[in-house]
């Protein structure tokens, strides 16, 4: 039985825990120790964290902070940003990280990301897939500049086959941090053309959103950034998550 | 006193802080012997091959210590994820032979190539309590959080504590007398781990 999951989101500058809009104007959220000890009481199925400042800054990941924050987790922890050896796998995996995500590398070193399956099992390794319409088409575009000159599909087909990553996350760029709504349909049609979990994230607005996007795409998870962090849109901080029968029927 | 033997696999933050959690100060990661030989209860952690596993325990020195204090002084022991492989007598993935405490051995997940699973098995999955014991009382529905390529299988069905699905039904606690293994991470998995981790503490 595959069980439905819904997981914060967070954006760590190296130092603090951010949130973006559309990847513009990261605002101050706070540390993430206190985040994660409040997911902790709420029960939340994983954790992902995202350095989104490391790779674009050349920087390693802050292994020292990253051990805290796997310590302090009661959840499956998920990990990307800024890393570019198979060393910070290795480090990451024995400083109790369950998953890597990887983004910019899959431009700039796939063979590194296929060795890291090869060593570690696809299901230790996420491909975040950054998708956003330009002129009316679809384009993987990510924080650091990349885009894949091909069609989404086409690059779902590769991170599937050529490179085996156990899971993909679509983040839909131009709904991030809006609180528009999950894109139903575009995740309905994106899933067409992949076998491996998906997770998805961008545009979340309440539980009942969350609900129908795991329950009538197809989804398999659903993560959430804005809505974990703040108490609604325009509003203040506030690290939240939505009541979990609210979300998953099981 | 808790000991968690310390033979250098894997970060076990996460158990001490949930030993915390649930008000459990008294826990020590240690591989010394005469720590080992006065604590109450032995926490075996562990991620990695089987091999490599028992190599780093015989590197610390610490099997005999373990051996009496297990089999002897009949202290609570639970083994976590390959810590509970290593009870059982050997394992598919490697040659050397298991601490053996459980009459059981460690077998590989075997799909065939039509089959959607992949191994390890990595996720959330609900378990089923089979013979009564002290880790977790009354049928209730509980999740924790796998990640293995490797199953126990007894010998004595009377030894299976708990069982979850994938693909097979397979043994995921194990309890004979004073050892008891959890193939699941009790420390990555909420309440359910917690309510664990509190009741081996006041076995």
């Amino acid at each position: 039985m595959v069980i439905k999951r819904v997981m914060p989101c967070l954006l760590f500058n190296g130092k603090a825990l951010v949130k973006t809009v559309s990847f513009k104007n990261p605002a101050y959220i706070g540390d993430p120790i206190n985040a994660i000890k409040i997911y902790n009481e709420k029960e939340v199925d994983e954790l992902i964290l995202l350095d989104i400042n490391a790779t674009i800054e050349k920087r390693e990941p802050n292994f020292e902070k990253i051990k805290e924050y796997a310590s302090e987790c009661f959840m499956p922890f998920t990990y990307g940003g800024g890393v570019s050896k198979i060393e910070h796998f290795q480090k990451l995996f024995s400083l109790g990280v369950e998953k890597v995500a990887v983004n910019s590398l899959l431009f700039t070193n796939p063979e590194l990301v296929k060795l890291a399956v090869k060593n570690y099992g696809s299901q230790s390794i996420i491909g975040f897939v950054d998708f956003k319409f330009s002129k009316g088409t679809l384009i993987v575009f990510n924080r650091a500049g990349y885009t894949y000159k091909g069609t989404i599909q086409e690059y779902c087909h590769y991170l599937q086959h050529s490179i085996g990553v156990g899971e993909i996350v679509f983040q839909n760029v131009d709904k991030e941090g809006t609180w528009s709504g999950l894109d139903h349909e575009k995740i309905k049609e994106l899933l067409k053309s992949v076998k491996v979990p998906v997770i998805t994230i961008g545009g979340a607005n309440n539980a009942a959103d969350i609900k129908k996007c795991l329950y009538e795409t197809g989804v398999n998870a659903v993560a959430i950034g804005s809505m974990a962090v703040y108490q609604k849109k325009d509003m203040g901080v506030l690290i939240r998550f939505p009541k979990r029968e609210l979300m998953i029927t099981e | 006193m808790i000991a968690i033997i310390d033979y250098g696999i894997g970060n076990i933050a996460s158990i001490v802080n949930m030993f915390k959690r649930v008000g459990v100060r008294d826990v020590v990661f240690t591989k010394d012997i005469d720590v080992i030989g006065k604590c109450d209860k032995i926490l075996l952690p562990g991620v990695g091959s089987f091999d490599n596993g028992m190599q780093h325990l015989k590197n610390a020195g610490v099997i005999d210590i373990l051996n009496k204090r297990v089999l002897v002084d009949k202290v609570p022991v639970l083994g976590i994820c390959l810590g509970m492989q290593l009870l059982t007598k050997r394992s598919d993935e490697g040659s050397e032979p298991g601490l053996g405490w459980i009459d059981a051995e460690t077998l590989r997940f075997e799909f065939g190539p039509e089959s959607a699973l992949n191994i390890p098995h990595m996720g959330w999955n609900y378990i089923t309590l089979k013979n009564g014991n002290n880790l977790l009382f009354e049928k209730k529905p509980r999740k924790f959080y796998f990640v293995h390529s490797y199953y126990v299988k007894c010998k004595n069905e009377n030894d299976v504590m708990a069982t979850a699905n994938y693909g097979i039904e397979f043994t995921c606690m194990i309890n004979k007398d004073n050892i008891y293994g959890a193939q699941f991470h009790p420390e990555k998995s909420h309440k359910f781990g917690m309510e664990l981790f509190e009741n081996f503490s006041k076995l």
